[in-house]
């Protein structure tokens, strides 16, 4: 959890829903009809058959967050909401980053992705495309250094985030 | 035997009991009209779809079933959804049917195609598309099932031609299976002990009570507890009906329940505005702390610690935080409630509560809801104490919205459930007269009457043939002040008089419209044509629109300017 100077706690919330049609624009306009904020949302089928995953980053305080898992339990489709509120969580986030890379450069670029622990996922005369996987923290911090040496286009995937096992 | 899937659809109507539907048809659901003649279903033709929402939502709140209505694709899909976000916003059961192009050709903007499905996401509790026949029982199941079942609303279920035409195997689901849907219905017991521990050392408490009591029929364990509390009861719009507001006496005259403080919020009385304001205990049952309760959010309720059950998580502490959240169905709260009530009652009781009600008592006798009587034409007020007068309890109430729907609430008394049916969260123009359709095809042998405006009943003012040929005889009575008088007496009390846009100087001539369409018309000019105009109408067994010319200038009081805290009253 962590602080969004405009819009209060960021926060992350685990729903698992039926891959059915229109269950995405069910909770995408769940968050449009009633204003709340959604800063990132990722989706994708799990190891259940029929069920898929969203993770989604939202804002807003305590008793926003309140209403809106309510809301999304309420979704006839929403089978299980996840409140990472309370739980030792882990997540990550992947961001595709295309950099310039040029004679004089190329060497700083492939120093910091082995600092990241990233990785070089395509290559050609000009540019490196980069892979990164991380929390926020992380791909912020390797996209702010490869800025300063020249980032072309960027794509992030948003978080997906699991509960940790409950350790004995 | 393989059955298509209009056979289908009317079977599944068997087994969910529909008796009527109210429909309209059209090229896509032309297959379900073909089908239809070989089943024991009532069908009334209506004249404009959404109408045909409004009657189906009537018939569910007069009845507590499920009202059904049927329409074709395009816009006769789009023309249900006002009807739809109005049962939503109420709560109410209603499953509508709507055509849609076949399978092959949703996408394209074929002719009469509308997304439906993605329309009424936000104002459907669940909608399907259904788009293969094997689905169909399940989805019609399922769809009855969400309707009514937990905080009731409106599904809506949309039916492609050729899945209509299509062939499968008959099985009706015996059991539905949805493992994201699971209502919580028995409250939590610490949850109902900590509320009783409060009810029970209040010095000052109020019962505020809205639609939940209605839907979950709660309405005698209500009385039951306010009773033995000896606590006094408000309703929102949407709970009149959920206390007894009159009880006859030993002379069998009606009189008010003395625990009765009338409607809360913006119309509220004086007396329960103030006690609200002034209790120490607030006892929320069934209703959702709408803004036209509570005015100023900050400032509703400042003294009280609330307690509030309700069937929706989602309804606690959205607007106001709660002290003591119960989720869970109305009627089971309320019984737990009585059951610890039976077993330890209060001591003393009526000593205990003598403060509080003598308080309340000199609110009521220092502003009663009031009007004056002088002055020029009928007063509106007037007209509804005269219906109240000719009306028992078995009468039921519709009303369109504005002016028409607040003195319906403040100067008729409710005694029972399910008697007033009227749009309280959308606020529906319109909504009155096939409303009232839909309880008179319920109860063929009561008497429903709208109280309409002259501006609401235009709305839907077509549905007059459809009570017509149907043989549905309601009665209209139209406070007929040439306004949109709601808007009107904002813009007198908040935008300097500007009247603009709100003035009907020309209007139909409504007697001789209602007999255009084959109904009787009356009018009345003066106070003493408005008892015999409303006795006539009573004894005709045909549909009736009364025109009552009433002083074009009356305003709803008391009045909570918005954003005001609601002990803040504009007063007579």
């Amino acid at each position: 959890m962590t602080m969004d100077k405009k819009n209060g706690l960021r926060h992350t919330i685990g729903v698992l829903v039926e891959n059915q049609p229109g269950v995405l624009s069910r909770v995408a306009g769940l968050f449009s009809g009633r204003g709340f904020n959604i800063e990132s949302l990722t989706v994708a089928v799990t190891n259940e058959p029929g069920l898929s995953r969203i993770t989604l980053v939202t804002s807003g305080d305590q008793h926003i967050l309140e209403q809106i898992i309510k809301q999304l339990n309420k979704l006839i489709n929403v089978i299980k909401v996840i409140d990472f509120r309370d739980t030792e969580f882990v997540e990550r986030e992947m961001a595709l980053i295309k950099v310039r890379a040029e004679q004089a450069t190329r060497a700083e670029v492939l120093r910091i992705v082995d600092i990241f622990r990233a990785k070089v996922v395509d290559v050609s005369p000009h540019f490196f495309t980069i892979e990164v996987t991380g929390d926020d923290g992380k791909i912020n911090a390797i996209l702010e250094l490869l800025g300063q040496i020249g980032i072309v286009e960027v794509a992030r995937t948003g978080k997906a985030a699991l509960a940790r096992a409950k350790k004995r | 035997m393989k059955r298509t899937g209009a056979q289908i659809f009317f079977e599944c109507l068997k087994r969910e009991n529909v008796e009527v539907i109210f429909g309209f048809p059209g090229g896509a659901v032309i297959d379900l009209y073909h089908e239809m003649p070989k089943h024991d279903i009532r069908h009334i033709l209506v004249r404009h779809e959404q109408g045909a929402a409004h009657m189906a939502d009537g018939y569910a709140r007069a009845t507590g079933k499920v009202g059904v209505c049927l329409v074709t694709s395009g816009p006769g899909a789009t023309n249900t959804v006002t009807g739809i976000a109005t049962a939503y916003m109420d709560s109410v059961p209603m499953v509508v049917f709507t055509g849609q192009v076949p399978t092959a050709l949703i996408g394209n903007d074929a002719f009469q195609e509308v997304d439906i499905v993605g329309i009424t996401r936000p104002c459907t509790k669940h909608n399907y598309l259904v788009k293969d026949v094997r689905d169909l029982a399940r989805v019609i199941r399922e769809a009855f099932y969400l309707a009514r079942t937990g905080r009731p609303g409106p599904v809506l279920v949309d039916l492609p031609k050729d899945v209509i035409q299509a062939s499968t195997d008959f099985r009706y689901p015996k059991r539905v299976q949805l493992p994201g849907y699971r209502p919580t219905v028995e409250p939590h017991a610490g949850q109902i002990n900590r509320a009783w521990d409060l009810l029970r050392k209040a010095k000052r408490p109020v019962i505020y009570a809205g639609g939940g009591v209605i839907s979950s029929s709660a309405h005698r364990e209500l009385t039951r507890l306010a009773e033995a509390l000896q606590a006094p009861v408000t309703t929102t719009l949407m709970g009149l009906g959920g206390f007894p507001a009159v009880v006859r006496n030993d002379k069998g005259q009606r009189e008010l329940h003395p625990l009765w403080l009338g409607m809360l919020g913006m119309h509220g009385t004086f007396r329960a505005n103030m006690a609200v304001q002034n209790c120490d205990v607030l006892f929320a049952v069934g209703a959702r702390f709408d803004d036209r309760v509570t005015g100023k959010i900050s400032g509703f309720a400042p003294k009280a610690k609330i307690i509030h059950i309700d069937v929706d998580p989602t309804s606690i502490s959205k607007n106001v935080v709660v002290d003591i959240p119960i989720v869970g169905d109305c009627k089971a709260a309320l019984r737990k409630l009585n059951d610890i009530a039976k077993q330890e009652p209060l001591e003393n009781v009526d000593d205990l509560r003598a403060p509080w009600l003598e308080q309340i008592h000199q609110w009521r006798e220092t502003y009663p809801l009031a009007y004056k009587k002088e002055g020029n034409g009928i007063k509106p007020q007037y007209v509804v104490e005269k219906i109240f007068e000719l009306a028992d309890e078995e009468t039921i109430i519709t009303t369109e919205v504005g002016q028409n729907q607040m003195w319906a609430a403040q100067y008729y008394h409710f005694a029972k459930p399910r008697t007033l049916l009227t749009s309280g969260g959308l606020g529906t123009m319109g909504y009155g007269l096939p409303a009232a359709i839909g309880a008179q095809a319920a109860f063929p042998d009561r008497l429903v009457i709208d109280v309409a405006g002259d501006g609401s009943i235009q709305m839907n003012i077509q549905e007059l043939i459809t009570a017509v040929c149907n043989e549905l005889p309601v009665k209209v009575a139209i406070l007929n002040n040439r306004y949109l008088g709601m808007v009107r007496q904002w813009q007198e009390l908040f935008y300097d008089k500007n009247f603009c846009a709100t003035c009907l100087d020309a209007s139909p001539d409504f007697v001789r419209l209602a007999e255009a369409y084959g109904a009787v018309g009356l009018r009345a000019k003066s106070m003493e044509e408005v008892e015999p105009v409303l006795r006539e109408a009573l004894s005709v067994q045909k549909p009736v629109l009364m025109d009552f010319w009433v002083s074009p200038e009356e305003g709803v009081y008391p009045m909570v300017p918005a954003g005001k805290n609601i002990s803040e009253m504009l007063l007579v």
